[in-house]
């Protein structure tokens, strides 16, 4: 019989410690880019089907939290970079091999568009705030601008819908590029982290709007985005079983090992099982207040991403 | 042409004479390594088996740190060697998370580092640094392309593997053994 006994692997101190280098800010951005992704890609999209006025929340209302998220992840990426004043180098070349310059390029222009998409609304969502700044009188220019913005915002709405799409499937693909992270290393984790934004996005639409019908909708796509997302997982699972030694020993990180907890009882039971459940008890024509499904699903949405960066990050080849 | 770094793990003993000789010629800052040495005890008592190696940056053929960068910074030079342009590095750490050797880190300047084979030293015609110190002389440097050197006609002639080859990197560290 031969075993391994032992292996002192680097004989240097110091060093194993530095490989843990992706830390809070990327899970963070992770799920604020796949929330602001589902945000904006259900504005565009039903703008475009003309629903503007059926569902206000989703293509006016929530479309303030797109910019704020996209520029708080903005800064979190930026901020977990080590080399900080060089970071204008993504912007000097284009790798098609690498989802992180995709990324870099498409946050590029999805960032600028969420805040003309939300200044285009400007006026309509916050008369109050117009009235006391009078923004749009005093400078002639914004007014014209935000003119021009009125009636460009079908070709935003088009750009938009494909944009977002492919914003939220590279957070996931970040992940899973990476071979020498077994965990991370499925193809299923880019549409996984797409539907989960989606259903963040949802979510967050089902907590500014104001009508039962529009609460609805969204109750009933954000039920259908879970029960994806559940299939998504499940395969993920199974893809792990029918893995490779390292993809293993990576999956019994969630599956009986230390995050366990983390991903079964936060992210699939309290983030999306019941959420999905009290969204269908709603649906049926019980009262539950809506606010409480659609936190779980955020806060669910975002302890996933912790999960997986941390976890991702501790499974390696071993040789 | 294309470079080629082979360790003999029969002869290695574990010294870290390569691991100080790299941190001196190429300034590693204190607490971090380009070269390092395993020891990996196999077998069930009492028929055990130990083997020493000295691992470092598997310069790949197919080598993933390069396919991850998203500026350009990690790329390959001539004779297949994997290097990072610190100037173009922006410290986003994506190489090293693809890295199945580990063989990078981040440098406290901000970008990334790991062993370039010495590249500086090669230009001059000289060995890597830690080739030229190694006292029980297990270190082997050359042209893979060049049939008629050391390096091929130790390949051709003894025993050998590559580490993690299962991770598809064509990795060009080879250890006898």
């Amino acid at each position: 019989m031969q075993e391994e006994l032992f292996t002192s692997g680097r004989n240097i101190p110091h060093i194993d410690p530095f490989l843990q280098i992706w830390h809070w800010p990327i899970s963070l951005y992770l799920f604020l880019g796949g929330l602001a992704a589902g945000i904006l890609f259900f504005a565009a999209l039903f703008y475009v089907l003309g629903k503007e006025k059926e569902y206000p929340a989703a293509v006016k209302f929530a479309s303030i939290i797109p910019p704020i998220a996209l520029s708080t992840g903005l800064l979190a990426l930026v901020y977990d970079l080590t080399h900080k004043l060089y970071t204008w180098q993504l912007y000097t070349t284009f790798r098609i091999e690498s989802p992180m310059s995709w990324g870099a390029w498409v946050l590029l222009i999805v960032t600028p568009l969420s805040f003309l998409w939300l200044f285009s609304f400007y006026a309509e969502i916050y008369p109050k705030t117009e009235e006391k700044l009078q923004l749009l009188k005093k400078f002639k220019f914004l007014a014209t601008f935000e003119q021009f913005l009125k009636t460009n915002r079908l070709y935003i709405a088009y750009a938009l819908i494909p944009l977002t799409l492919v914003l939220g499937v590279y957070t996931g693909i970040l992940l899973s590029a990476f071979n020498a992270r077994p965990l991370w290393n499925n193809a299923i984790l880019g549409p996984l982290f797409l539907t989960s934004g989606l259903s963040t996005g949802a979510a967050a639409i089902i907590l500014m709007a104001k009508t039962k019908q529009e609460k609805h909708l969204f109750g009933k796509i954000d039920l259908g985005l879970i029960i994806v997302e559940l299939a998504l997982i499940v395969h993920m699972i199974m893809g792990y079983y029918a893995g490779s030694q390292v993809q293993l020993e990576a999956m019994q990180l969630l599956v009986g090992g230390d995050f366990t907890l983390m991903f079964f009882g936060f992210v699939v039971l309290l983030g999306l099982i019941i959420p999905a459940s009290l969204e269908l008890i709603e649906l049926i024509g019980f009262k539950v207040p809506v606010i409480v499904p659609a936190m779980l699903v955020i806060i669910g949405g975002l302890i996933f991403r912790f999960v997986m960066v941390e976890a991702g990050q501790l499974t390696r080849f071993l040789y | 042409m294309r470079y080629a770094m082979i360790i003999d793990t029969l002869k290695c003993v574990g010294c870290s004479d390569c691991v100080v000789a790299c941190q001196t010629e190429n300034d590693v800052p204190i607490g971090y390594c380009r070269d390092w040495i395993t020891e990996t005890v196999n077998g069930a008592y009492p028929n055990l088996e130990l083997e020493l190696k000295s691992e470092r940056c598997n310069h790949c053929d197919n080598a993933p740190c390069v396919r991850c960068c998203p500026t350009g910074a990690s790329h390959i030079v001539d004779g297949g060697i994997v290097m990072v342009t610190h100037d173009e590095c922006i410290g986003c750490g994506a190489c090293i998370e693809s890295c199945p050797y580990d063989a990078r880190y981040q440098h406290p300047d901000g970008y990334v580092d790991k062993c370039t084979f010495c590249h500086h030293r090669l230009e001059k015609g000289q060995l890597p640094a830690c080739v030229s110190v190694c006292p029980t002389k297990c270190m082997y440097f050359g042209d893979l392309d060049n049939p008629n050197s050391e390096v091929s006609q130790l390949l051709k002639n003894r025993k050998h593997k590559t580490l993690a080859p299962e991770a598809g990197t064509d990795p060009h560290v080879f250890y006898l053994i």
